[in-house]
């Protein structure tokens, strides 16, 4: 059992958890992910660790509720325990000084973009960040991301807050303006990432992506996380889960993300009329 | 015991297993096999010849004294048979049941030379469950405490073996998994109708009362490197039985559309999931219902995974397998039984490729008729494709169970433990231990995919070593 330590929202849907696993905290590197399953009827779902604090023995993980594992994740609060927590897995971020960086988080992704920013702040680079989100109320991390960057934007799709477009606009602008952008890094929607890969590519900016697949174990062994990169199979869970995003078959990757989208509507639906039936029932009770 | 001579023991026919109706087990994930009575284990045992140098003993990896316990059966005494074959197997209740004892003790068994072998797994199979059913199962004695600490990494067969040996000469012993559930390739592979779980559960859970100590949830490689688990957490000796687990795939295109799965990926889903159950269970699967399932490769996980689509409700269930049913390497007893549930057999059919939707949904499968040609490097025939044979077959899911190349989890993080060019973990075939010092290793990340029984046999060898090593260290 991992406790909560802490939970909050951080935007609507989008929930924030600190979980002691100190073993985890420990060995963390920025890029890594864990594996969770809440109780003995869950599914296993991957989840990027957004921080860690090694000394106090947790990570941190930035939630938004999308089917029901998410949704019921988000409904837990401090003191409550998590069943299983795996981890750290995946490959680091490979972070060195290179000169000029953007991070660009779309939503709940600027909590994935985060950790990779910060570290490459530690390495010396001139960090720029591009938080994205749909709207005002939807923007997450702001002053942490502004307070390690060299420079910070925020965009939102309708304009309600900071720059009114998408991040892929800010990018294309910060490129026409004649900065020389050594490294971008974007982390989102996979039409986001798509889109970023579109607008580096006649550059020849180098971008890296880090891409969320379905997964089951997270070590290899299932072989359900496979994406295809430079037209050849690789597992995100060993081989990722950061690529390189011009040569990720975006398309191939979104359809396989659909893959149980009945499954997961049908879950969440009747994860959501037990809600209510349980909410109409204490009701009666009181 | 009645006095028979050999004669007369030559003309008692096996025993058949007792099984559950094909029309019926298919529909259920019940255990197929239900084990002999009593009364039949014993006429079983009257066939053996009683051979003054059994062959079978020789036959089986871990050398059980095949003949002393049947012998024992035979006279009434199950316990005694079952304390016989556990001086050389920590598992029999899961090998009776998994082994390929037709390539083993019972294919070099002296009364198979006239007819049929003595069915020495179904045996191995009645003491062990007669033995755990009267709550006879004894814990065995360990040695007290030495003072000295093991770590083992995986609680697969290699593992669980291993474990259970150093523990009885008084080691302390911890075995680490990387998944919540104990067990390895016998619960997230092996399906339920084959091996149930409350089984490996109870081997498990006499481990724990001779004191082996148990961790879930950790990844030996990334949350302990192997030097911190020796230099930083005081473990005298490791031993590596991390299994195989890289699921191979065909390389061929249209390889990731839906609907392709690795065997592994199915068989984790539905077994240690339990995904049949969803959406009482969380996990899903893809609807199997109704749909047209093709599962490729000749091995017992292509038998597990076409059996269990068919289980789940597919309307056709195929093996697709490149050469004949001769070289296929499942045990007899999973292709007899995989007929038996109506799964169809595409023989020398090789895939070309996976053809699918514009949305990437998998719709059909191009396949190509093979011929047998000469033997290659492993004295199969080798399939030679047939030109212009190739034709579609409508395909909802397809499984690959081709095999799994190794793990990279631990040798990407251990620089100097030496591995093969497959990436299996080099060892000492005769002690298990791997280049790096005091760290042993056995099962599936040594030799590449293989069977239950070899991979304890290296963890039983292990044990060994490792004590030697142990005992002499300073």
């Amino acid at each position: 059992m991992y406790k909560i330590i802490d939970a909050r929202f951080l935007a609507e849907n989008v929930k924030l958890f600190e979980i002691e696993a100190p073993k985890i905290a420990k060995k963390r590197k920025a890029g890594q992910f864990v594996i969770i399953r809440i109780d003995e009827h869950g599914e296993r779902i991957p989840l990027t660790i957004a921080n860690s604090d090694p000394e106090k023995g947790t990570i941190t993980i930035i939630v938004q509720s999308v089917g029901k594992t998410t949704t019921k994740l988000n409904s837990l609060e401090k003191r409550e325990s998590i069943l299983d927590v795996v981890g750290p897995l995946g490959t680091p971020s490979h972070i060195e000084k290179v000169g000029t960086t953007v991070s660009i988080g779309g939503g709940v992704g600027t909590a994935i973009a985060f950790p990779t920013a910060a570290e490459m702040k530690r390495q010396g680079n001139y960090v720029i960040t591009i938080n994205g989100a749909r709207t005002k109320d939807l923007v997450i991390l702001e002053d942490e991301m502004k307070a390690l960057s060299d420079e910070s934007y925020v965009t939102t799709d309708d304009g309600s807050y900071g720059f009114h477009g998408f991040v892929t606009q800010k990018l294309q602008e910060l490129i026409d303006e004649g900065k020389k952008l050594d490294l971008v890094l974007a982390i989102g929607p996979i039409p986001m990432m798509r889109a970023v890969a579109e607008v580096t590519r006649p550059h020849g900016i180098k971008t890296i992506v880090s891409l969320n697949p379905v997964m089951v174990d997270g070590t290899g062994m299932c072989g359900g996380c496979r994406v295809v990169v430079d037209g050849k199979s690789q597992f995100a869970c060993v081989d990722g889960p950061e690529f390189d995003a011009h040569l990720v078959d975006f398309k191939n990757l979104m359809n396989r993300n659909k893959m149980y989208a009945k499954q997961e509507h049908d879950a969440l639906e009747n994860y959501n009329h037990e809600c209510r039936l349980d909410k109409k029932i204490e009701a009666l009770s009181e | 015991m009645q006095q028979l001579t050999a004669k007369e023991r030559m003309k008692i026919p096996r025993n058949p297993m007792v099984e559950q109706d094909p029309n019926r087990r298919n529909k259920n994930f019940e255990e197929v096999n239900q084990g002999y009575t009593a009364q039949m284990a014993q006429e079983e045992a009257m066939r053996c010849l009683a051979c003054p140098k059994p062959s079978c003993v020789e036959g089986c990896p871990v050398h059980i004294q095949i003949k002393d316990f049947i012998m024992q059966i035979a006279e009434g005494d199950f316990l005694g048979a079952v304390h016989t074959i556990k001086q050389d197997n920590a598992l029999p209740a899961i090998c009776g049941r998994v082994c390929p004892q037709e390539e083993q003790c019972e294919q070099v068994c002296v009364v198979g030379k006239r007819g049929e072998p003595v069915a020495i797994g179904n045996l191995e199979r009645f003491v062990a469950d007669y033995e755990r059913e009267m709550n006879k199962v004894e814990i065995p004695k360990t040695a007290p405490l030495n003072g000295k600490k093991v770590a083992i990494a995986g609680s697969g067969p290699a593992g669980l073996s291993c474990a259970k040996d150093l523990a009885g000469m008084g080691y302390d012993v911890t075995v680490f998994e990387a998944l919540h559930q104990l067990g390895g390739v016998l619960v997230y592979g092996i399906p339920e109708f084959r091996l149930p779980k409350s089984i490996v559960a109870k081997e498990i859970d006499g481990l724990k009362q001779m004191g082996v100590k148990f961790v879930t949830d950790t990844i030996i490689g990334r949350i302990s490197t192997i030097d911190e688990l020796m230099e930083e957490e005081g473990y005298d000796s490791v031993f590596l039985g991390v299994g195989a687990g890289l699921p191979w795939f065909l390389g061929l295109p249209g390889e990731n559309l839906i609907g392709v799965y690795s065997a592994n990926d199915f068989l984790t889903r539905v077994n240690l999931m339990k995904a049949y159950k969803f959406p009482s269970e969380d996990t899903p699967v893809l609807e199997v219902k109704g749909k047209n399932v093709a599962v490729f490769g000749g091995g017992n996980t292509a038998m597990d995974s076409v059996r269990t689509a068919l289980r789940l409700g597919a309307k056709n269930a195929y093996i697709i397998y490149r050469r004949s049913e001769v070289e296929m390497p499942a045990r007899i007893e999973e292709v007899k039984h995989a007929k038996e549930e109506g799964v169809q057999f595409l023989l020398l059919t090789n895939p070309i490729k996976f053809n699918g939707d514009e949305e990437d949904w998998l719709h059909s499968v191009t396949l190509q008729k093979m011929e047998l040609g000469e033997p290659d490097d492993s004295g199969r025939r080798r399939p030679i494709p047939v030109e212009g044979s190739e034709y579609d077959l409508d395909i909802d899911i397809s499984i690959i169970a081709i095999g799994n190349g190794s793990n990279p989890l631990i040798s990407q993080t251990t620089p100097d433990l030496e591995t093969s060019k497959r990436g299996t973990i080099v060892v000492n075939e005769e002690t298990m231990e791997t280049s790096k010092k005091g760290v042993f290793a056995g099962g599936d990340i040594v030799t590449g995919g293989a069977t239950v029984i070899l991979a304890m046999g290296a963890g039983r060898k292990a044990a060994e070593a490792m004590h030697k090593y142990m005992s002499t260290k300073a």
